[in-house]
């Protein structure tokens, strides 16, 4: 707290994010609050002007504002490293939230729910498309069917070196594993390959 | 809608009209990007730079006494983003907080960073 802390870096650490993605109810906020530091919170974005330009909102012009909800949670690595972890919104028609999101992060976790599966198509579709870096996780709730992951891949029509993993959202090891699954994977995409737009 | 201040308020005046009053307006902050996950710091505490600041951005210089990203900032105001962004501008321009940008680009974060991802996740 004094002078010598003026250039930009100093004593602040970085910031990086992972998206965790998935159909309604296939347990995103469960998973970030099972491994999450602070209560999950909640920030709102306006749907503004700027972004109706690029956005398709035919259906809502008549409403004075819009507002995207967004809930994350915090993850303090180390003094140096803060790990967010935001769940994507599920109105999936303002991409341009998801867009911003996407921006920058390491990658995504799609959760899946085997009883909806399909809930979770738009996702994948999305990541795909972006090139953002991204694994599948299946949410094994209670009672669910259980499916190995490579049903899980099929059905999802997932590249071979997309990894499929089985978890319990509500569980703070197994959440552990699946973010290390997916740095894993992303290390592994990484060399120089440029990602497709 | 039954608190004192919402009676003039009715359904078709939206929320937007109070939060943007509180920037007198302005939806893009007057410097600063300000990503979700941009942490800020505040250089003094709230008492030393009070003068003329509104309430929201005492109450921001009191929270970033550590590092905070503009996404809890937002949370724990309850309020959207856009208005925070602007606020948040006001306060850089002042010099009351520190910012730290996040990298905003379509690449990994390269393997010193990943791997520090990783040796902090096992050891939670």
């Amino acid at each position: 707290m004094d002078s010598a802390r003026s250039e930009d870096d100093e004593g602040i650490p970085l910031a990086i994010k992972m998206l965790i993605a998935g159909g309604f109810g296939a347990g995103k906020t469960t998973l970030v609050g099972a491994i999450s530091e602070i209560r999950p919170l909640r920030t709102e974005e306006l749907l503004t002007e700027q972004s109706i330009g690029v956005d398709d909102t035919s259906g809502v012009e008549r409403k004075t504002t819009t507002t995207v909800a967004m809930d994350f949670g915090r993850i303090s690595l180390s003094d140096e490293l803060v790990l967010y972890l935001f769940g994507t919104p599920g109105q999936d028609r303002f991409w341009f939230v998801w867009d911003e999101l996407a921006l920058g992060a390491v990658g995504a976790v799609v959760l899946a729910d085997t009883r909806r599966l399909a809930t979770c198509f738009q996702s994948v579709d999305y990541f795909e498309r972006r090139g953002t870096p991204f694994i599948v996780a299946v949410n094994c709730f209670d009672g669910a069917p259980r499916y190995g992951s490579e049903e899980v891949r099929l059905a999802l029509d997932l590249d071979q070196e997309v990894p499929v993993v089985l978890c319990d959202a509500r569980e703070k090891e197994s959440v552990k594993e699946v973010l290390i699954a997916l740095v894993e994977h992303v290390m592994a995409a990484t060399p120089g390959e440029p990602a497709p737009v | 809608m039954d608190q004192p201040e919402n009676v003039w308020l009715d359904d078709e005046a939206g929320p937007v009209v109070r939060p943007y009053a509180m920037t007198r307006g302005r939806t893009r902050p007057s410097s600063g990007e300000f990503d979700l996950i941009a942490l800020i710091v505040a250089i003094q505490p709230a008492a030393a730079v009070s003068a003329g600041l509104g309430p929201e951005q005492t109450v921001i210089i009191d929270m970033c006494q550590h590092p905070l990203s503009v996404a809890e900032i937002s949370a724990h105001l309850d309020l959207p983003v856009g208005i925070v962004r602007v606020l948040l501008g006001d306060l850089l321009d002042s010099g009351f907080i520190l910012t730290r940008e996040p990298r905003r680009v379509m690449q990994s974060p390269g393997e010193p960073v990943l791997k520090a991802v990783i040796n902090g996740l096992r050891s939670l």
